[in-house]
């Protein structure tokens, strides 16, 4: 029987089942949480803060990325300024190696842990996994960070070529629930990307799988993507507010109001109460400042410091006077090794 | 930093820059209070001298906006 069905409150329930005993929400349990009131966001914040402090601890994983290959990518996923099939003023570039070392440089400043080169592609060819060889070697023999990637779909060959070259975390998102997958994209299915994702994780990389809300899914449909995340146990599910850019699909959807945006962090949370659950894009635009602080203490342990891939994020010594504020100290390179 | 412009990077001072960065249309024509409040969280995707869109390259603390006939400029978006 389901905690709406006896009338228990969803916040009760989440509280003995995720706090004290460690077991996720279900995807109803997750709609019903999506459903609370805002005069419930402060208590179901204070909520996901305990359970991710009592599953990850007060630790914040920081994270750059960089796009090594950006615009012109053959997929249509509609949130994107970087599909070549839509009217993005964004033109199709590659960043060179000497740059990418010094955007390895420019995050490893900031204290951050992590470094993730992504690619706007379907999947890497030749040219872009020989790019990757180069580069991760690169980065490694100057900077002393963790690098990650993120270059769309991949072939086994290609997931066991990245494990060597010693990326140790692989991003690919399911980017929405099944049930609205196509309405996002149609270029590639979502078992497709699942496909992907499961290499991966056999791999022993670690996966980083995540998606984007506000992109005009249904209560249920967000929840279906946190109880499907949940299913793939990832390392890290980073969670982006759409941003909807110009001349996209989705370019004219209104930004997600700031008490949804913080609701759908803390019911991940507890969807996923052992995971890293990172801020990703949007955050800036969503949620503002006081926002980035209620996340914080509302279910998120990481964060992307300055720029995004297309777009600039906020300067990383606001992020990181913020962390120092709220007692979280940022998570050191060794522990992540 | 100035108060943000959506004329985006002047690459050559003394030439007119007759256009939006943000958006690409003219700065004395259409309304770019949008592209006022978009311009902290963007690059400039058009060349404030003659409206071609430029080649942009964000890394995590700078961008790049080049134009294939004004040139080059390079912005830190952290101190
Ligand atoms: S595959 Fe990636 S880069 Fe390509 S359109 Fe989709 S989100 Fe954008
Ligand atoms: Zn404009
Ligand atoms: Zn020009």
């Amino acid at each position: 029987m389901t905690a709406q069905a006896t009338g228990t409150d969803i916040l009760d329930v989440a509280r003995e089942q995720v706090l004290e005993r460690g077991v996720p929400l279900t995807h109803e349990q997750v709609v019903a949480v999506l459903r609370t009131d805002d005069d419930r966001l402060e208590d179901l914040l204070a909520l996901a803060h305990e359970v991710r402090m009592r599953y990850q601890g007060p630790d914040v994983e920081v994270e750059g990325i960089v796009s090594l290959k950006t615009g012109g990518c053959p997929e249509d996923c509609h949130f994107c300024s970087q599909s070549g099939q839509f009217t993005s003023p964004v033109r199709s570039v590659w960043l060179n190696i000497p740059q990418l070392v010094r955007a390895a440089e420019q995050t490893a400043a900031t204290g951050a842990s992590e470094f993730c080169i992504v690619a706007a592609v379907r999947g890497p060819d030749e040219r872009l996994m020989a790019q990757m060889r180069e580069g991760v070697a690169a980065i490694k023999a100057a900077v002393d960070i963790e690098v990650a990637a993120s270059l769309g779909m991949l072939t086994q060959e290609q997931v066991d070529d990245l494990a060597d070259m010693g990326v140790h975390r692989y991003n690919h998102n399911l980017e929405a629930g099944r049930s609205y997958f196509p309405q996002v994209v149609t270029t590639h299915s979502f078992d497709e990307r699942l496909d992907t994702c499961r290499m991966v994780k056999e791999s022993g990389m670690e996966l980083c799988c995540g998606g984007l809300v506000g992109m005009g899914e249904t209560i249920e449909q967000r929840a279906e993507l946190a109880v499907q995340l949940a299913e793939l146990e990832p390392h890290e599910v980073p969670l982006n507010f759409l941003n909807p850019r110009p001349g996209t699909p989705f370019g004219d959807l209104e930004p997600m109001g700031s008490s949804d945006a913080l609701r759908t962090i803390a019911a991940f949370r507890l969807a996923l109460p052992r995971t890293i659950l990172r801020y990703a894009g949007g955050r800036e635009l969503t949620l503002g400042d006081l926002g980035t602080r209620d996340g914080l203490l509302g279910g998120i342990n990481a964060v992307i410091v300055g720029n995004y891939l297309t777009t600039l994020g906020r300067d990383p010594k606001e992020d990181l006077a913020l962390l120092d504020e709220l007692q979280m100290p940022i998570k050191a390179l060794n522990e992540t090794l | 930093m100035d108060a943000p412009t959506p004329a985006g990077p002047v690459a050559r001072p003394g030439e007119p820059a007759p256009w939006c960065g943000q958006c690409g249309e003219d700065l004395t024509e259409a309304d770019h209070a949008r592209c006022v409040r978009a311009a902290p969280l963007e690059p400039p995707r058009y060349c404030a001298h003659c409206r071609r869109r430029m080649v942009v390259q964000v890394i995590p603390g700078t961008w790049t906006a080049t134009c294939s006939r004004h040139g080059s400029v390079e912005q830190p978006t952290w101190g």
